[in-house]
């Protein structure tokens, strides 16, 4: 095991799918020389030469119809996205021609594709630089949907997404970049489509994604240590395949259902989960399901306001006792 | 015509089986078209549909100079397109009918006809986009060193979009081995396109820009059209990188189905249906000396094509409804959970 943080692991993951498979390239703006603006890409022109890892214009839908060509003629790319928010400049190449060419040719067309972007607030960019989008993504049907919240999980799922058949928008939360943590060495592939159960208890199922991980985490911890209120958190890492199972599971057991979301309330990717869970698991539950989110408003820049916003653990623990208690 | 590549330099006589070829792809293109049409009024056909009539010189043209594995990206006015790769007129016909016999068996319809077996990598509906999808193929052919090129084609309309200037900058500095094709038919829609562009001529005027040279070609003359894309393929494979060309056309209808086209002056669609490419090459074809018998035969066996082809379309079963469920994702599935 090595300790990695959060940006180190997305060269690595990268990094191991190059070695291995000449197919597999690179390009985005600022991504080579300069090793991406979050630095999450230094060092993997110097490996693999500038035919392979490649910088861009500023041309957002140059970048994904240039992935999207390459994809079905025989490579393997990956492009970045550089903030999710840039999503709104190209999504006609996303959500029209990536995500529909393969049903609309009748299987002709293969697009192995990852569009790895940076999402998400917390670094006090303002509202068109810190949005949650994957429940944009979530909603076109062809895209699978990844948003890791650990670096192992960064390494291993973007190494699973490079190697799937199928186009994925790999989501890298943007005030994760500095965190750290152990990250397996050798050859590192995490499934996709397969929730992570962190803690288990017995009240109540949490489930997050990305940055509300280690803040529901944190919530379980205060609720457990200062309320005697024991929390299972589920890490949901992939919202498109869906783990249903699992968190059908951990329901179950608890009998009641808090989702934590960064997305703005409607919408939102834990409404998905909820209807899923009312829908079949109604019978079991004991309680009202609750979605801890972003309220239906922009982001603010200032530190203050944006941390009013987005949900923190005090926001999860309130939520959880009065649901509990 | 005023350029560029169209009097750069003589022009060697083309070969009578190449001349022949030319025509019989134009030939077929037409009656694809006024079969189309026809099945529309039928009601044989239903949605949308937008035809080629009067444009085929472009699609033959470009047909003919293509190595067989170049591939070709077209708009969703691209049934000559996908005809000219060689893809058959029943699963064209199929196709727009929606049945089984269909290219994609009525999952894509007439907007997004594809065969990847013969390298016609898609019709594209929305403007502008695949340009910068072309560039995709072209950068793949490139890092593999295949010596494939990338031919997209496009209407004037897509010239005020986005997505054609990022993709030309990207071409360019990435010095990809494709060749645009703009096909200036003079409406955007129902619009004609100088009425809404700042410059004369969409794409040519657009060429400097990023630093590719204007090219300006009568659209309707094949043999032009053959010998510029001749030229611009051979150019993009030896590694010189990309060529945009505009070339000059009209298009017999309206927009799609659903346009008679009534915008257009009368003199305007007399003197262009004056200039219609096909009895303007029937014509040259004779005084060339290639005798009307052979003329006469490929428009018979055209004829025979279309026929058939329309009898087998019509007579096909419709797609099993199992097909709507199916393929999204590489494992021929739909689903998104467990």
């Amino acid at each position: 095991m090595a300790e990695l943080t959060y940006r180190e692991a997305v060269a690595a993951g990268i990094a191991q799918e190059m070695r291995r498979d000449s197919r597999v390239v690179f390009l985005g703006e600022d991504v080579a020389r300069a090793g991406g603006v979050f630095k999450a890409t230094v060092g993997l022109l110097d490996e693999f030469g500038p035919d392979r890892v490649r910088d861009t214009p500023i041309s957002e839908q140059a970048i994904l119809g240039a992935a999207m060509g390459a994809a079905m003629t025989g490579l393997r790319p990956v492009a970045e996205i550089m903030f999710s928010d840039f999503f709104a400049v190209c999504w006609d190449i996303v959500a029209n021609e990536i995500a529909k060419t393969r049903y609309m040719t009748d299987g002709q067309v293969s697009l192995p594709l990852v569009i790895r972007s940076g999402n998400g607030g917390g670094s006090r960019f303002g509202a068109q630089h810190s949005q949650s989008v994957e429940n944009w993504a979530m909603a076109i049907p062809g895209l699978k949907v990844v948003a890791p919240a650990s670096p192992a999980d960064v390494k291993g799922l973007l190494a699973a997404s490079i190697r799937d058949e199928d186009p994925v928008l790999f989501f890298e939360q943007k005030s994760l970049y500095a965190t750290k943590g152990e990250v397996p060495d050798g050859e590192h592939v995490v499934p996709l489509g397969q929730a992570s159960v962190l803690r288990r208890g017995d009240d109540v199922t949490i489930c997050a994604l990305a940055l509300m991980v280690p803040r529901a985490l944190q919530a379980a911890k205060i609720l457990e240590e200062e309320h005697g209120i024991s929390a299972t958190v589920v890490d949901v890492r992939s919202l498109v395949p869906l783990d249903t199972q699992t968190i059908l599971n951990e329901v179950a057991h608890t009998g009641r259902l808090v989702t934590v979301e960064e997305n703005p309330r409607l919408c939102g990717w834990g409404a998905e989960i909820a209807s899923i869970v009312a829908e079949e698991l109604f019978w079991d539950l004991d309680g009202p399901i609750v979605r801890v989110t972003t309220p239906h408003i922009p982001l603010a820049a200032a530190n203050n306001l944006e941390d009013a916003q987005i949900p923190n653990a005090d926001k999860i623990v309130a939520r959880v006792r009065e649901l509990v208690d | 015509m005023n350029t560029a590549a169209s009097v750069r330099e003589p022009r060697p006589a083309l070969d009578r089986e190449t001349r022949l070829k030319l025509y019989k792809l134009m030939v077929e293109c037409r009656y694809l078209e006024k079969r189309a049409y026809d099945l529309f009024m039928q009601n044989l056909i239903k949605g949308t549909s937008h035809l080629g009539l009067g444009q085929e010189a472009v699609a033959a043209g470009f047909g003919a100079a293509m190595r067989r594995d170049d591939y070709t990206f077209a708009t969703y006015r691209g049934h000559n397109h996908t005809l000219v790769r060689g893809v058959s007129m029943t699963k064209i016909l199929g196709e727009l009918m929606g049945n089984s016999s269909g290219l994609m068996r009525g999952k894509g319809g007439s907007m997004h006809l594809t065969s990847i077996e013969h390298y016609m990598m898609g019709s594209y509906a929305i403007i502008g986009a695949h340009l910068t999808i072309a560039n995709g193929a072209a950068w793949s052919a490139q890092y593999r060193g295949t010596e494939q090129v990338a031919v997209c084609f496009f209407g004037d309309g897509t010239t005020n979009i986005g997505a054609f200037h990022e993709a030309l900058n990207f071409a360019v500095i990435w010095k990809l081995p494709v060749v645009f094709v703009c096909e200036n038919n003079r409406y955007m829609e129902y619009t004609a396109i100088h009425e809404v562009t700042a410059v004369e001529h969409p794409a040519a005027d657009r060429a400097s820009a990023y630093g590719l040279e204007p090219i300006l070609i009568d659209g309707n003359d094949v043999e032009v059209v053959y010998q510029t894309a001749t030229r611009a393929l051979d150019v993009a494979r030896r590694g010189g990188g990309p060529s945009l060309i505009e070339a000059e056309t009209y298009r017999h209808g309206g927009h799609s189905r659903a346009d008679p086209g009534k915008y257009r002056p009368d003199e305007e669609v007399k003197e262009w249906l004056g200039k219609d490419p096909l009895p303007r090459y029937r014509k040259r074809l004779l005084e060339v000396g290639i005798p009307e018998d052979a003329i006469a035969a490929i428009e018979a066996e055209a004829q025979k094509k279309i026929d058939q082809a329309t009898e087998e379309a019509r007579n096909a079963p419709p797609s099993d409804e199992s097909i709507a469920f199916q393929d999204v994702w590489a494992d021929g599935g739909v689903a998104w959970r467990n």
